[in-house]
């Protein structure tokens, strides 16, 4: 039922406050509690998804008010939810995904100090998605976009007393706060220019007054962009994700899959009115989603550490959707985003499990050959990397190719959006197999004594993967029966003159190209880390300087570094050094200096002796006699 | 036959006078209590004069007042005072000005 959506946002909150108060008392039931919750809040989200189903096919929005929250003069914000057929499949992929990923983290987290932390603040993660997704307004939407901001700094510095996990988590939030930033100018620039942040109003408003491509459309879609592209760690704000790597397992397969990076993809396409109107800004969309892709598939291609590599594959992935909604194709996006939430979180959760059989290690380098030791470990992680890679008839071949084949055939694709949407699929077969074969094939390099304990993960660990693995090979095929995926989603954007680009059936020539590259790139891969035919080494050696580069990051943090955050160390030294140092301390000091002077002096009027102070009684009672004596004032 | 109010006000003037200069002269605590008691007399000595010479009982009743919270100021005090003795051996007001820092 649709009128029980509250429901879906109330569960995780249940369960956040539930870990905050009970948390360290009892760890492992307030795990239990927090899975259940979620588990609890899935299922509020399959019902919801129904009753949105059985509605009339052009009647799917609905916008319930819990009650009025800020009323001002002409402007008036409540506090709504709306449901519509996006929100409705957003919600049920954000607590699927975040359910098996809380399974998953009772077995991988146990032992943990901060077992029940962990799941409060997991919770509080999902909690903060779900209002971002299901707010029916901007400023809503900022309250849950910050949330999931805060979260993402809680768990990433979960284990905080590791330096550079603490780091990292700063680096995150910092790098969110700039997109943060421009959510509240865009907001601010919606009021001033639609009188209302409601989705509704803005949305009817800005079809019927707005001018295509006019100077503060653009402005409100590119300050909207900016707070898109730092949560969706786009280039040029990609820089916190890899670094989010330091935070558990568990917590990067939630950030990766469901519940953080999607939010940029996700506000694009909620916004698609606004966005639409500005055709520059989605040009630029679609230029950084295709070069985001591309630029991060070369980098996953050498780095060592298994789930970096993962993470960079998450920023090209993400640079997909971002070409896609780019190009106008907002329900390609959104199916991509949902097919590779499945694949992504069992790709984590599959190098969790090696993660977690390996005591902690985490390079590649020191892997191998784990297939025989770990077989359903190995097997799940390869039907993902088969579905990521764009592999016929899995999940990510069908999302991957829509995407691919409406960056060409979109009134705003070109050919050479897909010709890198394209060479980038064969990338991504190569960098993802090469963690297959460096990780589960050939000999071990595993240490000797922790060879002897590599073990299967257990229960907990294992159902996720099972049903992961389903999702990511059969996901796909939501698009086909009956109503399709794609068709479900059209009325979010149609209902406010959205024309999104569709399909027009199969084109089996582009499929054809998608094919043969994307199972070349695991041919490449194999012949290369498979079969040695061409050594690692050897390749890595001829290739030098370019290996150099990729490892580098493209020297962007390098950049940053020198640019914007010696800048800012600058600012900060002069500030704290100058400002506060000599000014602000200095009135400090001197206030309290005067204070504690005048105290000196006044404490000489105690003496102690019994005497005077009787005398100063008396010399008081003497002036209120005579103070009553003149008759008062 | 009576005599009129101002005598007893003039008697009462004086005993409080008595009493405020034996506190402030006097250093053994227990002459200090009596100047206190002193006073405390003197007031209700007032009181009721002015109670009988308005006819009111307003005074009188106030008197009864007084004279419990005096015993019980008594019973404080004295307790103080005999705790400090038995600490000190030496009840001199002016030995006792700890409370100064």
């Amino acid at each position: 039922m649709v009128s029980n959506v509250w429901l879906v946002l109330l569960f995780p909150l249940v369960g956040f406050l539930w870990c905050v108060f009970f948390g360290r008392l009892w760890p492992r039931l307030s795990g239990w509690i927090a899975v259940l919750m979620v588990g609890l809040s899935f299922v509020s989200a399959v019902s919801v998804l129904v009753g949105v189903l059985a509605l009339p096919a052009n009647d799917r929005l609905r916008v319930g008010e819990l009650y009025p929250w800020i009323s001002s003069g002409a402007v008036s914000i409540p506090l709504n939810i709306f449901v519509d057929p996006l929100a409705s499949v957003m919600i049920v992929v954000v607590t699927g995904v975040a359910f098996l990923i809380h399974v998953y983290a009772t077995g991988y987290m146990s032992g943990d100090p901060g077992y029940g932390r962990f799941f409060a603040y997991m919770n509080l993660f999902v909690f903060s998605m779900l209002l971002l997704v299901l707010a029916g307004n901007f400023l809503l939407l900022m309250v849950g976009w910050a949330g999931v901001g805060l979260c993402s700094y809680l768990l990433i510095a979960f284990w905080f007393e590791k330096p550079e996990a603490a780091a990292a988590g700063v680096k995150a939030f910092v790098v969110n706060a700039i997109g943060d930033a421009g959510l509240i100018l865009a907001a601010s620039l919606i009021l001033i220019t639609f009188k209302s942040l409601d989705y509704v109003t803005v949305f009817r408003v800005a079809k019927t007054t707005v001018t295509l491509g006019s100077g503060e459309i653009t402005a409100i879609t590119l300050l909207l962009l900016v707070a898109a592209v730092a949560k969706s760690a786009q280039l040029p704000l990609y820089v916190w994700l890899p670094d989010a790597m330091a935070g558990p397992t568990p917590v990067s397969a939630l950030i990766h899959a469901a519940t953080m990076v999607t939010a940029g993809v996700y506000l694009i396409a909620r916004a698609s009115p606004l966005f639409t109107l500005a055709p520059f800004t989605m040009t630029v969309i679609a230029w950084i989603g295709a070069i985001t892709a591309l630029f991060a598939a070369t980098i996953g291609l050498v780095k060592p550490n298994i789930k970096r590599v993962l993470a960079y594959s998450t920023v090209s992935q993400l640079g997909y959707m971002f070409l896609a909604v780019g190009v106008s194709a907002f329900g390609a996006g959104i199916f991509h985003l949902m097919t590779h939430a499945f694949f992504k979180a069992l790709l984590f959760l599959g190098a969790g499990a090696v993660i977690h059989a390996l005591d902690g290690e985490e390079d590649m380098r020191n892997m191998g050959g784990l297939r025989t030791r770990m077989p359903l470990t190995y097997v799940t992680f390869l039907i993902a990397a088969l579905a990521i890679s764009g592999f016929p008839l899995l999940s990510g071949f069908y999302s991957k190719d829509e995407i691919i084949s409406l960056a060409f055939t979109s009134p705003r694709g070109s050919v050479i959006l897909g010709v890198i949407a394209l060479f980038t699929a064969g990338l991504t077969a190569v960098y993802i197999f090469r963690v297959v074969f460096v990780t589960f094939h050939g000999k071990s390099r595993v240490s000797h004594h922790l060879s002897e304990h590599l073990h299967e993960p257990g229960m907990a660990m294992a159902l996720p993967l099972v049903i992961l693995a389903v999702l990511a090979a059969i996901g796909g095929y939501v698009q086909f029966p009956g109503e399709g995926f794609v068709d479900f989603l059209q009325p979010s954007f149609s209902t406010f003159g959205v024309t999104p680009a569709v399909e027009q059936g199969l084109n089996v020539g582009l499929a054809a190209a998608s094919i043969v590259l994307s199972v070349g790139g695991i041919l490449i891969a194999y012949l290369i880390w498979g079969q040695s035919l061409v050594t690692a080494e050897n390749l890595g050696k001829m290739f030098a300087p370019i290996r150099t580069v990729l490892l580098n990051d493209y020297g962007i943090d390098a950049l940053y570094s020198m640019t914007i955050v010696a800048l800012a160390r600058g600012l900060g030294r002069l500030f704290a050094d100058i400002f506060d140092g000599l000014i602000l301390n200095g009135i400090i000091d001197s206030l309290a200096g005067l204070v504690s002077g005048l105290s000196v002096v006044i404490a000489k009027l105690e003496t102690g002796y019994v005497r005077s102070y009787a005398v100063a009684v008396l010399a008081g009672a003497i002036l209120i006699v005579a103070f009553m004596a003149r008759g008062g004032l | 036959m009576l005599a009129p109010l101002p005598h007893y006000l003039i008697l009462s003037a004086l005993l409080f006078t008595i009493g405020v200069f034996g506190f402030l002269y006097r250093k053994n605590p227990l002459i200090m209590f009596m100047s206190i008691e002193l006073m405390l007399n003197a007031a209700n000595l007032t009181f009721v004069s002015f109670a009988r010479y308005l006819g009111s009982l307003n005074g009188q009743v106030i008197v009864f007042f007084v004279m419990t919270i005096a015993a019980a100021e008594v019973v404080v005090g004295l307790g103080i005072i005999v705790s400090i003795f038995r600490a000190r051996a030496d009840i001199d007001v002016d030995d006792v000005h700890l409370l100064k820092d």
